[in-house]
């Protein structure tokens, strides 16, 4: 088995973030204690996602500039990972929270705009399922596709910064540069984005890789069912 | 490209239709009024008052579900054929102004006449009418914006009022939480000041769907 350079690299950032960040040394600090270690998996869940989506986006504006099924096929896989990512960060934040800030769902704004960030991308999967033609579903979806970016880019950015928030650097908490995120936990919070985003995009090649090899099938039976009505 | 020579005629076309069909009009004013009247039957307002955060929230919300019914028809009134014909003659920009324009007098006529009704029958505990009545403007004017282009997407789609909902509410929430926040600036009677960061960013929310809209348009209304 070949692996491509990249996907190897994937793995050993991922490896060293598994060790190090369970391993490695990181500040003593009240309440947060050895929770501090879920930055390397909560967080980078939130930066894989807003990437994995717009990469997704891009995928939608080069179908609609040139419609090729391929791009189609990027543009919802990334859209799936996108939402696993969410999920996933969803309850690690939720974890999170709940042994740091006492509760569950604390209805922070960010936990909010999350939510609903998910809400949108669970929107267009609907969306996806409800036009039968293709093509159609195709464009129609990277339509609603760039549209709901363009609208989620000011919830995500905007709102949380309007609004009081338990998360560090909003609300007149200090951000992590300050003093959580001192030089030790960068050498493995860094890393760890990359490693878990280019994990993401591994899943939506595969992803696309399968789609790509089920219509491949599709094709080939219906020329097979021809084929042999031919020889009756 | 002539703009404005065609979005005031299509404007004129869509004021004309909506004047002939007079009873689609009346339905929803009426579903603003019964649910109105729902909405104090069911708080048994005759002995007691809302408070200013339960008023507020209500209005917004009775005013976002008449949004997406009466929007939401936007696209499916009018016969394919016919719709065929206006893709004929018009371009796709004079056409989606020309609905958002329309949607959002629509909308205007329907808060401000709701307002009154709920008015009578909940008070009005605003004591900044005139940003209260800016903040209304502005989301009526922003729900037709984001809500214009939701419909001409449901519109393609088999179950399109279900999914008018559903694609509609989560790319409507921040506008919606923003207005929420002017609105009830409004009602305490803040100074302009305290809400200007929400309105410029209402405004801009408002620019960014526009300029969107007049971006994916063509590529929707022909499919």
């Amino acid at each position: 088995m070949r692996l491509a350079s990249w996907k190897i690299a994937t793995l050993f950032l991922l490896i060293y973030t598994l060790v190090a960040g369970f391993l490695g040394e990181v500040p003593r600090l009240p309440i947060i204690n050895e929770s501090i270690r879920n930055l390397y998996f909560h967080v980078p869940m939130w930066f894989g996602m807003i990437l994995i989506l717009l990469v997704s986006v891009v995928y939608s504006v080069l179908y609609l500039r040139k419609p090729q099924e391929n791009y189609d096929l990027y543009a919802v896989e990334s859209a799936n990972v996108g939402i696993l990512f969410g999920i996933l960060g969803l309850i690690t934040g939720m974890v999170w929270a709940q042994f740091t800030w006492g509760t569950f769902w604390h209805g922070d704004p960010k936990q909010n705009a999350s939510a609903i960030a998910l809400l949108i991308y669970l929107a267009y999967t609907v969306l996806r399922g409800s036009i039968e033609d293709e093509q159609q579903r195709a464009k129609i979806s990277a339509v609603y596709n760039i549209f709901a970016f363009a609208t989620l880019i000011p919830l995500l950015f905007i709102l949380p910064r309007l609004t009081d928030s338990m998360h560090p650097g909003n609300g007149g908490n200090p951000g992590f540069n300050s003093y959580d995120l001192d030089s030790r936990m960068r050498m493995i919070f860094y890393p760890a984005v990359i490693g878990w985003t280019l994990l993401g995009w591994w899943m939506v090649t595969l992803r696309v890789r399968l789609r790509k090899l089920s219509i491949f099938w599709l094709e080939k039976q219906t020329e097979n069912q021809f084929a042999v009505k031919k020889e009756a | 490209m002539r703009p404005a020579s065609e979005i005031i005629p299509l404007l004129w076309k869509e004021i004309r239709l909506e004047w002939r069909q007079r009873h689609t009009f009346n339905s929803l004013l009426l579903y603003m009024v019964s649910t109105i009247w729902v909405v104090y039957l069911s708080f048994n307002l005759q002995l007691s008052q809302l408070s200013p955060i339960t008023w507020n929230t209500l209005y917004w919300i009775i005013l976002l579900f008449a949004a997406i019914n009466s929007i939401g028809k936007s696209f499916i009134q009018e016969r394919e054929g016919q719709m065929l014909y206006y893709y004929t003659l018009h371009s796709p920009v004079g056409l989606i102004f020309a609905k958002i324009i329309y949607n959002a007098l629509l909308l205007l006529l329907l808060a401000f006449l709701g307002l009154f009704f709920y008015t009578i029958l909940m008070g009005l505990p605003v004591q900044d009418v005139s940003l209260f009545g800016l903040n209304v403007a502005l989301g009526c004017v922003g729900f037709a914006t984001t809500l214009t282009m939701v419909a001409g997407i449901a519109a393609k789609t088999q179950n399109s009022s279900t999914l008018m909902a559903v694609l509609g509410f989560p790319v409507i929430l921040p506008m919606l939480l923003m207005l929420l926040k002017v609105s009830k600036n409004a009602l305490d009677g803040l100074d302009w000041s305290a809400s200007s960061d929400e309105l410029l960013t209402l405004t801009a929310i408002n620019l960014i769907v526009i300029s969107f809209s007049y971006f994916l348009f063509p590529y929707l209304w022909r499919s």
